[in-house]
């Protein structure tokens, strides 16, 4: 660190001050009618920029510092080999970089599944309601995170109206219950299948659009189906919203809450397992590769004879299942539901849930997904800075972990070894 | 000998700029050409009309698929067209960059295959099979274009020689009888150059496909095509053996100005 950029601290610290002088600084005593002068407050925010920033900008030099990029070029294994082994010269952050390693060991890997087995399976009985109830939260939010990581991870389409095909879901269930008085377990294919229609409705108007002009149309999409429930009164109850939607039924079985969230918890555990499954036997798949394809350049996906029309499709369709089924089982949960659950807002939760866990990866999400719905959760003892640290958190992974927490791992095919033939 | 290729008359305008301008060109079984000309000259929009990329504005483009009789392709979508047997390799390499090297070339078998969403999900035993299958024919064809040492490699972490020959190999593995290289050589050092030459000699002769290549480096198109067709401003200008396009007045026109030819 150089003279220059202590100086640029030192600057930004004093704009700081000046900037929250009126709010920080400034107090005016209303029964007295007089000016409290908090000097006291300025020199906290001027120390605490100055060294937040020096301590800001250290760590963004021990990040590019090992960074010496290699000219040569390197074969993955080499290149994954150097990043975990790089010495970073401290020993908690090299302990952690060898975590992967002794995971990937059969025997380790076996224990750990079976152990996180155990602790799905013990959950609910394990911890209190309210736990039960966030776990429940978090999990429907991992459904969604996988559901739009067939979209942006695989497919590289950024679709940020991807809560609408959840309310459409919610309200297919809501909507039955309501007039035709139908039960969770009727509701939940047809809300996946409706969602599915949705999808491709929507995947229509946006073939020919990419990148910029498909994020801005699903954002149009999303507020459309918002603004059309908040406006449906006579159906969807317009913002009033849709009250008592029963929970899951067991073959009739009157249930009390304890036992109902339970129930609740387990369905969703299944359907959770259900969705990795299908997402991971998908992105193996020959259409799960064209969409890879067609994410990474769609102009050599289509001269490789990928139907991009077909494939943008197929992304939409099955993304949006799992929105659709996310939302009869959101309903259920909740037993009400109203338009303020379903905004952009939502939207970008699940979009950074895809993001921050690291798009294209199966664990990433659901690591994405837990980790933004429960680290809020658990920061409610900080309440009213909970959405500061919140923030803070995001644009330090963003900063120094812009792959997301898990890197995506292409599959690894294994050959005879042979003996390189010529031609080079 | 019959022709596989049939180009007649075809234009392709931007606006008011004519791109192309009424292009004919005829090509055999087993024939190596070239198309070259000067920066700018309209070749790769050339290409791109055939491909499908872009529509022509005018004219038609035929084709004869072995054992198949001629089709139009004209307006057909770029997936369609390589479904019919023509595959295309880009200027810029624009390989998959974050999917292995193999996984590069079975994207190549894509339209090859059939499986689809449910038999991806329940992978029943037919789908097990041909998934094997492409496997293992993708292997193969990295086996003959000397990839197989970077099998699981990320194609962007690949040297920049094996990167083009690699676009050459996803281009083949979709089964094509005609291959569009577009200036395969570009970037190549004089070494990977001569080995470019070889491998694109064994491709016609043990692929069974013809080879229509642009290119800038002339002696790999001296070298390499039985027939080239010279393209000036979106017209041809010239056509002929490598030896006759040589000694053209209006090529060396083209190329060097008014002064080097008088």
């Amino acid at each position: 660190m150089n003279f220059k950029e202590i100086r640029a601290t030192f600057f930004i610290a004093l704009w700081f001050v000046i900037l929250t002088f009126p709010i920080m600084v400034i107090k005016v005593n209303t029964v007295d009618n007089t000016i409290v002068w908090r000097w006291h407050n300025m020199l906290t925010i001027g120390l605490g920029t100055f060294f937040g920033g020096i301590l800001w900008r250290f760590a963004l030099h021990r990040r590019r510092a090992p960074g010496k990029r290699p000219a040569t070029v390197m074969t993955a294994e080499q290149q994954e080999q150097q990043q975990e082994t790089m010495d970073t010269g401290h020993p908690l952050i090299d302990r952690l970089k060898a975590i992967p390693a002794m995971i990937a060991q059969p025997k380790i890997k076996r224990s750990l599944f079976i152990a996180l087995g155990v602790f799905i399976l013990i959950y609910p009985f394990a911890f209190s309601l309210y736990q039960t109830n966030i776990m429940i939260t978090a999990l429907i939010y991992v459904m969604l995170a996988l559901g739009l990581n067939i979209v942006i991870g695989l497919g590289g389409l950024l679709h940020l109206g991807y809560i609408a095909f959840f309310a459409v879901g919610a309200y297919t269930y809501g909507i039955l219950n309501r007039f035709f008085g139908l039960g969770f377990w009727a509701a939940l294919p047809l809300g996946a299948v409706l969602a599915v229609v949705a999808g491709v409705l929507l995947a229509m108007p946006v073939l020919r659009l990419r990148g910029d002009y498909l994020a801005i149309v699903t954002l149009g999409f999303a507020e459309i189906v918002r603004i059309v429930i908040n406006n449906t009164a006579g159906l969807t109850g317009g913002p009033q919203g849709i009250g008592s939607i029963p929970r899951p039924g067991f073959f009739g079985l009157e249930m009390n809450l304890q036992a109902a969230t339970t129930y609740t918890y387990f369905i969703l555990v299944a359907v959770v397992l259900l969705t990795i499954f299908v997402v991971w036997r998908f992105e193996n798949s020959r259409l799960g590769r064209a969409l890879v394809a067609m994410g990474e350049d769609d102009i050599a996906a289509e001269a490789m004879g990928i139907d991009l029309t077909r494939t943008k499709v197929i992304a939409f369709a099955l993304g949006s299942l799992w929105a659709g089924l996310g939302g009869v089982i959101f309903a259920s949960r909740t037993t009400f539901i109203n338009p303020a659950s379903f905004t952009v807002w939502q939207s970008v939760i699940v979009l950074s849930c895809v993001v921050l866990g690291g798009m294209g990866s199966i664990v990433g999400s659901i690591v994405g997904a837990m980790g933004l719905i429960l680290i809020p959760e658990y920061l409610r003892a900080f309440s009213e800075y909970r959405m500061l640290m919140f923030g803070a958190i995001l644009i330090i992974m963003m900063v120094f972990r812009p792959d997301g927490l898990i890197r995506k791992k292409r599959k690894a095919y294994t050959f005879p070894v042979e003996t390189e033939e010529g031609s080079q | 000998m019959s022709t596989i290729l049939n180009v007649s008359s075809m234009s392709m305008d931007f606006g008011g700029l004519r791109a192309v301008n009424r292009v004919n060109i005829a090509m055999q079984k087993n024939e190596i050409i070239a198309l070259i000309g000067p920066n700018g000259a309209g070749k790769t929009t050339f290409f791109n009309c055939v491909t499908g990329v872009y529509t022509p504005t005018e004219g038609e483009i035929h084709i004869t698929p072995p054992g198949g009789s001629d089709i139009s392709i004209k307006g057909l979508k770029p997936n369609k067209i390589t479904e019919k047997g023509l595959a295309r390799t880009f200027q810029n390499i624009r390989l998959f960059g974050n999917m292995t090297v193999l996984e590069n070339v079975m994207i190549g078998r894509h339209t090859r295959l059939k499986a689809g969403v449910l038999g991806a999900i329940f992978r029943d035993s037919h789908t097990r099979e041909e998934e094997e299958r492409v496997i293992f024919e993708s292997y193969e064809i990295l086996k003959r274009m000397g990839l197989a040492r970077y099998v699981n490699n990320l194609a962007r972490n690949l040297p920049y020689g094996a990167q083009r020959r690699l676009e050459i190999a996803r281009a083949l593995a979709t089964n094509p009888f005609l291959l569009l290289l577009d200036e395969p050589a570009a970037g190549m050092n004089p070494q990977e150059t001569k080995e470019l030459e070889h491998l694109i000699l064994q491709i016609r002769d043990t692929e069974d496909v013809s080879i229509f290549l642009i290119e800038h480096d002339m002696s790999l198109v001296m070298s390499l095509s039985e027939r080239i067709y010279v393209m000036d401003y979106g017209k041809l200008i010239a056509m002929g053996s490598p030896q006759e396009v040589k000694n053209d007045p209006e090529v060396i026109k083209a190329y060097l100005g008014e002064e080097a030819s008088a």
